[in-house]
């Protein structure tokens, strides 16, 4: 089974967003796992039919955020996961989508425990492998 | 070679009393796509003429590969690749003869490229140009133009009516023609997604002036859309500061803002009070809440974006 990317134009999400989002949550789910190479900015590009720049910030911002590692000349790969924020970093960071989620909660006035549900649910679908 | 490709610098141009182009500047990076948007008669192809040298600026100047665009030579115009509106093309004669037509002109003609960019767009080199479709039309066109090599690609709107499949040969070309990093593309569409998939920068055109000049990521998220209830009968919108436009469905208030603080929030929260929502917008929304100012300026929208608007 093949990671694959797809990218839409017209998204509220920009197109290097996109990647970066898809590659994290491929991290995450394990379809990508470590050591994995990517295809390099060029291939990824003519794949998508996107400017190549955008696929170079997304890689860049994998590199930053520790999802991907770059090895000279070989190109980029699936990093071993380390954490570049502390933990009450990490925390702090949470807090803040979960206060959105929460005022979010409130004006539309859904019940905290379906939105429970709803993020359970969710964890599972991107936690496990997709399977096809 | 200079790292600037193209810059403009006060440019402004009139027919009779008519000011088409209007004080625009700007720099466009050597390695670069940037995308010219614009509705029909904002100026676009006015501004490329200029640039290519075929109009005489009113006021201002500009400069093409360090050159500026009123003193540009033969040999200067030979590393500029440049295709007009409609993709002109010789009916008569088939796509293997107007190759030959062409590269007499140029010296680093590359029949590769020129034998590449047609298959795909699947056009056979002994057809007759008058028998292709549009989007073949447009491959041998581009064509035409890769295959001399330039540092410099104007296109001027080459997407026009184009079918998908064509438009994503289009796309492919493009990118595979940039691939160096050392040429340059401008190009102006109305194909907003091709627009975002393909260019690095964009800069928007309205009403001869350039109002956007950007990255296509940080003009995304620069831009946010903040959506209310408001049904009050029609009366000033207070002044919110980086508002770009604003229209109303039913009762509910749309705003696009540019650049929101804590300013532009509070006026708008004046209006909309609890019920003031924001979201993200997408490429093509910003664009055309840009591009929709000047259609309804005369309605609600001044041409000033701080302005106070009616509404």
């Amino acid at each position: 089974m093949a990671f694959t990317i797809r990218i839409v134009a017209g998204s509220t999400a920009p197109i290097y967003r996109q990647i970066v989002d898809q590659v994290t949550r491929g991290v995450a789910s394990g379809e990508l796992s470590v050591g994995e190479s990517v295809p390099s900015v060029r291939q990824l590009a003519r794949e998508l039919v996107i400017n190549p720049n955008t696929v170079a910030k997304a890689y860049a911002e994998l590199v930053d955020s520790g999802f991907l590692e770059t090895q000279a000349g070989k190109g980029f790969f699936v990093a071993k996961r380390r954490q570049v924020y502390t933990k009450a970093e990490r925390l702090r960071r949470i807090d803040e989508s979960i206060d959105q989620l929460v005022n979010q909660t409130l004006v539309l006035d859904i019940e905290p425990e379906e939105i429970v549900q709803r993020l359970q649910d969710r964890f599972e679908k991107h936690l496990k492998p997709a399977s096809d | 070679m200079s790292s600037i490709a193209i810059s403009a610098n006060n440019l402004t141009r009139y027919f009779g009393n008519t000011p088409v182009v209007r004080q625009v500047s700007f720099d466009i990076p050597t390695g670069t796509v940037t995308g010219l948007l614009g509705l029909n008669g904002a100026g676009k192809s006015t501004l490329i003429k200029m640039l290519m040298g075929l109009l005489a600026p009113t006021r201002g100047s500009c400069s093409v590969l360090g050159v500026d665009s009123t003193l540009l030579t033969p040999s200067t115009r030979a590393r500029i690749g440049y295709t007009i509106e409609g993709h002109f093309a010789y009916g008569r004669m088939t796509v293997r003869e107007s190759e030959q037509f062409q590269s007499d002109s140029f010296p680093n003609w590359n029949p590769t490229l020129f034998q590449n960019t047609i298959e795909r767009f699947g056009i056979r080199p002994t057809a007759r140009i008058r028998t292709l479709s549009r989007g073949q039309r447009a491959g041998v066109s581009i064509a035409l133009t890769l295959s001399s090599d330039p540092e410099l690609l104007i296109l001027d709107d080459p997407a026009l009516g184009l079918d998908p499949v064509s438009r994503r040969a289009l796309n492919e070309t493009i990118l595979e023609f940039m691939e160096s990093g050392e040429r340059t593309v401008l190009l102006s569409s109305h194909l907003l997604d091709d627009i975002e998939r393909v260019t690095d920068r964009v800069l928007v055109m309205v009403d001869g002036r350039i109002l956007v000049n950007s990255s296509v990521s940080a003009f995304l998220e620069r831009v946010s859309i903040w959506t209310c209830d408001s049904s009050d009968e029609p009366r000033q919108l207070p002044c919110i500061p980086g508002l770009i436009h604003a229209f109303r469905t039913g009762r509910r208030l749309t705003l696009v803002v540019v650049d929101v603080d804590q300013e532009s929030e509070a006026a708008m929260a004046r209006i909309g009070g609890s019920s003031l929502t924001r979201s993200d917008s997408s490429f093509d929304e910003s664009v055309i809440a840009y591009l929709s100012r000047s259609r309804s300026s005369q309605s609600f929208l001044t041409k000033n974006a701080t302005a106070t608007a009616t509404l």
